[in-house]
């Protein structure tokens, strides 16, 4: 009861009724890319920036971001009970842990993607858009049904692709499926300098030769993201952290700032090369 | 270490591969995309042809193929007939063929020798192009 208190004075006093909000969805074709981590990341930093953010997680039966969030005791409704009107969308918004301007809208875990219903899907969005400055929508893997009903309401689509084969096709599908109305953007998720230098993995360039989308920012392939993933809390949250400051620097462009795009720095040198620059020459 | 020694036998990276890979099956999956592109290049190619010879365009296969490292155009197109009459007055009356692939003006004409030729082509079976029709 309380919850709903806060969250009806926040729409009430900082939502103009003339402005709607952006509902982005993130989306990738390719499982395990790291949509979730991302949505929970960019909601995180855009609500430290003073937006009011509200994620949706659209994955029915497979739900995550409740537990990225470290909100997952906390959910008592979901995204379905809102559709069908077994709950208002007051009683199903769950409040951040960390700011008030983020909520999050979980998916039923015990349903199917296939149960929900994409006009109310989309007329849930527009309402959502109306109280909220971003609507994030993390998408499901795959590009059935539902895809379609995470893309459903949404005008705006990031598109998250790791450095491999597979994942960049599935991206260069799923942006074709999208068509030219999402204007989709390019988050690289995952990315190992230290490998791309060695001609390992393929680069940012090599990606987006391909993809040929307007990039976001780069993400580094970064440990910290399972231990905060561990504990329920974004890595968004330490802004001190590289990672932390390229998702802020991501919410930044997102934002409309005219910020560079984040890009993983260069790794530190590794045994290997420190044992061999003991026989050659140093470098500096 | 291990770069350097590939780098020796003379291996590329494995990003390049990865490059290389991502290069056509893209190509590939693009041209599963568009059927429209595939008939735009097989109508084209025919036309082409036939100026030079007579084909039999219901028989035209064209498939694009992986090689090792390239994408193949295979066209399997049979030939009717290798002299094709130039500014033979035709004296067949003028049929509307129905034509779903193109709406060139002079396709009705192409069309209707076709047709003939195929006719003869069909009755004598001599000539060795005529066995590809078949
Ligand atoms: N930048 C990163 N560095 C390291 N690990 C990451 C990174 N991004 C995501 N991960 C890890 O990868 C796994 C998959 O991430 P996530 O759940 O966000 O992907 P997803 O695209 O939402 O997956 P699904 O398709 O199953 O919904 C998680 O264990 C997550 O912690
Ligand atoms: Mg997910």
């Amino acid at each position: 009861m309380q919850q709903t208190q806060i969250v009806q004075d926040e729409v009430q006093s900082s939502a103009p009724a003339h402005r709607l909000g952006r509902a982005i969805v993130l989306t990738s074709g390719k499982g395990g890319v790291g949509k979730t981590t991302t949505t929970a990341n960019l909601g995180t930093a855009l609500a430290h920036r003073g937006a009011r953010v509200v994620l949706v997680d659209a994955d029915v039966g497979l739900r995550n971001l409740d537990i990225v969030l470290g909100l997952e005791s906390r959910v008592k409704h979901h995204l379905l009970d809102v559709l069908e009107e077994r709950a208002s969308l007051d009683e199903a918004l769950v409040p951040g842990k960390h700011s008030e301007q983020l909520f999050l809208l979980a998916a039923a875990q015990s349903r199917e993607k296939d149960e929900v219903d994409a006009a109310k899907m989309k007329a849930l969005i527009s309402s959502l858009r109306e109280r909220f400055d971003y609507v994030l929508i993390d998408c499901p893997a795959g590009i059935e049904l539902g895809f379609r009903n995470a893309v459903a309401g949404a005008d705006e689509a990031i598109v998250i692709c790791t450095p491999e084969v597979a994942a960049v096709r599935d991206v260069d599908r799923v942006v074709g499926l999208l068509g030219n109305r999402f204007r989709p953007q390019l988050v690289i998720n995952r990315l190992r300098p230290n490998l791309v230098k060695k001609g390992k993995m393929l680069s940012v360039e090599d990606v987006n030769a391909i993809l040929r989308l307007p990039l976001l920012g780069v993400i580094a392939d970064e440990p910290d993201i399972i231990v905060t993933t561990n504990r329920g809390e974004p890595l968004a949250l330490r802004k001190d952290t590289p990672t932390g400051a390229a998702y802020h620097a991501i919410a930044a462009r997102v934002a409309g700032e005219d910020v560079p795009a984040p890009m993983p720095a260069a790794p530190k040198v590794t045994i290997l090369e420190r044992v061999g620059s003991l026989f050659g020459a140093r470098r500096a | 270490m291990i770069d350097f020694l590939k780098r020796l036998f003379g291996q590329s990276s494995s990003s390049t591969t990865a490059k290389e890979r991502l290069r056509l099956v893209l190509m590939t999956d693009h041209l599963e995309l568009s059927p429209e592109l595939i008939e735009a290049m097989k109508r084209d190619l025919v036309d082409v042809i036939s100026r030079h010879v007579e084909v039999d365009r219901d028989k035209i296969e064209v498939n694009f193929e992986r090689q090792d490292s390239a994408l193949a155009l295979l066209a399997n197109i049979p030939i009717l007939s290798v002299s094709r009459p130039i500014g033979n007055p035709t004296l067949v009356p003028v049929e509307t063929v129905p034509s779903p692939t193109a709406p060139d003006v002079a396709q009705p004409r192409v069309r209707k020798r076709r047709r003939r030729a195929a006719k003869k082509a069909a009755a004598t079976s001599v000539a060795p192009a005529s066995a590809a029709a078949q």
